[in-house]
């Protein structure tokens, strides 16, 4: 009867689709448990997205202080695992973006719990299947003892909706602990384009774009024209045509869009493992070889210099009709 | 000062990878074995701290059987300058590993641990953490830049994060853990290989640690996810925009 804790993430004031995700899976794990879905959200200045995230009827565990402003993994670790501990939480539930990897293996060790990574289903309280070997091989594990500490993938459960029934909201002062780590400056990527976790569309580029300016010149028109996200391959990134966090793959991000349209990508194993599980995927590539055709719904063998402006002017002809 | 660096052999990345007949493993035969590629960027960047901090010693720490020995030579062969290889049948879990490397830190006592942030056979992205928390150090994880200051006392890091590069301060000692463009990986040179056969590596049996490495998490099997099967080529650009619009229906 052990409860179940999310980890809420936020940015700018707001829960990105990916808290929601995490909040489905935490309560899926509560009908597990038998337990109840409680929300922890740390900051500073937080009260409205505590009042938020409540009306998904779940409760939630606020607090608020300036050691908190920022996320740090070990200022963080010191304040959850207080809550884990007073509140009898048996699973611990935050999604696998990079704040979640980065916190909860650092949790799990402080509360010795077993932990598994990347959670693909919930098959039970103690019980998780998660991907391996670049997605190649389903695992599914069993965590003995509790708590038990899992991330799980944003592709693989929906969004939380909201519920008519408000949890209640508590705020509770905790500790930073011994914290050492310091947060300096978070450069952001501006863009004005979708989110590429949350984009219904993704247009990513790989090596066969050749150089970063392509990207600007070829990619982010069709992008545009179709209200896209961008994404890379490894290879793109490696290049450094990109900056890292368009990567999608198996160290990268995983997506599942309603449409993945590859262009100048050939297909590698870790490139399939971030986005196999799109609706639909479609390849560009001048290769009738590339691997990526093996998997792509619709292949178009073609120079992606003359076939990706084409595109982008069909798209928007489409889009005015 | 002393950096310690964690190497994994794993699967070449390329591998096609096959379930075992006992369900919860993969088959070994015909697989070719690597360095897990984020440590070869951790190896790269302790080496960098080396060429620039004189007196710097690179120590390299694996764990497995005796074979692991290949992928240390080939970190020693890059430059490092010794490595331990704690040996195990076991596959051990994450957390089991942290404690490992936590007790060969009690004795190494390194200023710096430089690790891969992700071993790319099990995907786990968990043993920099926890090894960060049960010695109470800092971490700073995904990183693509390493400033050590000048006193080699701190380092200033910027991590890869979803909507852009965090940059944080932590004192030293601390886990670093590489992402993908913190550097590209040296080769080891020829020279460097026949130096790597005369430097120390040390073997020792992890159940002389005495420390608790049993599994908290179990497999209960591995299983290949279903085969997402090809659709068909299209003939223009005209014809893909239109069996996406009419048939796909997703533009």
């Amino acid at each position: 009867m052990g409860n179940v804790l999310v980890v809420a993430e936020h940015l700018h004031g707001k829960f990105p689709k990916t808290t929601l995700v995490s909040l489905a899976a935490g309560k899926q794990a509560a009908g597990f448990t038998g337990g109840k879905c409680i929300a922890a959200v740390l900051g500073q200045g937080i009260d409205a997205l505590a009042n938020e995230l409540a009306e998904y009827g779940v409760d939630i565990v606020a607090v608020d202080g300036t050691p908190f402003a920022h996320y740090l993994a070990d200022a963080y670790t010191a304040a959850l695992a207080d809550i884990a501990k007073q509140k009898d939480v048996e699973v611990v539930v935050a999604a696998a973006t990079a704040l979640g990897k980065d916190l909860l293996p650092r949790l799990a060790a402080r509360l010795g719990a077993g932990m598994a990574s990347d959670v693909t289903a919930i098959k039970d309280a103690k019980t998780f299947q998660r991907l391996m070997y670049a997605g190649n091989a389903i695992a599914t594990v069993e965590i003995a003892g509790s708590p038990r500490v899992v991330s799980v993938r944003t592709t693989a459960f929906d969004a939380a909706t909201k519920d008519s029934k408000k949890g209640s909201v508590e705020k509770v002062a905790a500790a930073a602990g011994d914290a050492k780590m310091q947060f300096v400056e978070f450069a952001e990527t501006k863009s004005d384009r979708p989110v590429l976790t949350e984009a219904s569309i993704v247009c990513s580029g790989g090596r066969g774009l050749k150089n970063g300016e392509n990207f600007t010149t070829y990619l982010e028109p069709l992008c545009d024209a179709l209200g896209a996200a961008m994404g890379a391959s490894r290879a793109a990134v490696d290049a450094g045509f990109v900056p890292n966090d368009l990567q999608v793959g198996q160290t990268g991000k995983v997506v599942a869009p309603q449409l993945y349209i590859a262009v100048g990508i050939s297909g590698a194993i870790q490139h399939l493992a971030g986005m196999k599980d799109s609706k639909v995927i479609v390849a560009i590539n001048k290769d009738e070889e590339a691997p990526i055709f093996q998997i792509a719904d619709y292949g178009l063998v073609a120079d992606l210099f003359k076939a990706v402006p084409e595109l982008t002017e069909e798209v928007k002809k489409l889009k005015s009709a | 000062m002393k950096i310690l660096v964690t190497v994994k052999r794993v699967p070449d990345p390329e591998t096609i990878i096959k379930i075992g007949a006992d369900g919860t493993n993969i088959t070994t035969d015909n697989v070719k074995w690597v360095i897990n590629p984020f440590d070869e960027i951790a190896i790269e960047e302790a080496l960098r701290i080396k060429e620039k901090v004189a007196g710097t010693e690179v120590v390299l720490v694996s764990i497995g059987q005796k074979t692991a020995q290949e992928q240390l030579r080939t970190g020693l062969a890059m430059g490092a300058d010794r490595a331990i290889l704690v040996l195990s049948d076991q596959v051990l879990e994450p957390l089991a590993v942290a404690r490992v490397v936590q007790k060969l830190v009690e004795t190494e006592k390194p200023d710096l641990l430089v690790m891969g942030k992700q071993a790319i056979d099990d995907d786990s992205n968990c043993v920099g953490q926890m090894l960060a928390e049960l010695l109470g150090w800092p971490q700073a994880t995904f990183a693509s830049k390493v400033e050590l200051g000048g006193d080699q006392k701190s380092a200033k890091v910027t991590r890869e994060v979803d909507g852009g590069l965090e940059t944080i301060g932590v004192p030293l000692p601390a886990v670093v853990t590489a992402d993908l463009r913190l550097n590209e990986p040296r080769y080891a040179s020829l020279p460097g290989i026949m130096k790597a056969r005369k430097k120390e590596l040390k073997e020792i049996p992890v159940t002389d640690l005495g420390i608790d490495v049993a599994p908290r998490v179990k497999i209960l099997k591995l299983e290949t996810p279903p085969k997402r099967t090809g659709g068909r080529k299209v003939g223009s650009v005209q014809d893909l925009v239109k069996v996406l619009h009419d048939e796909a229906k997703v533009i």
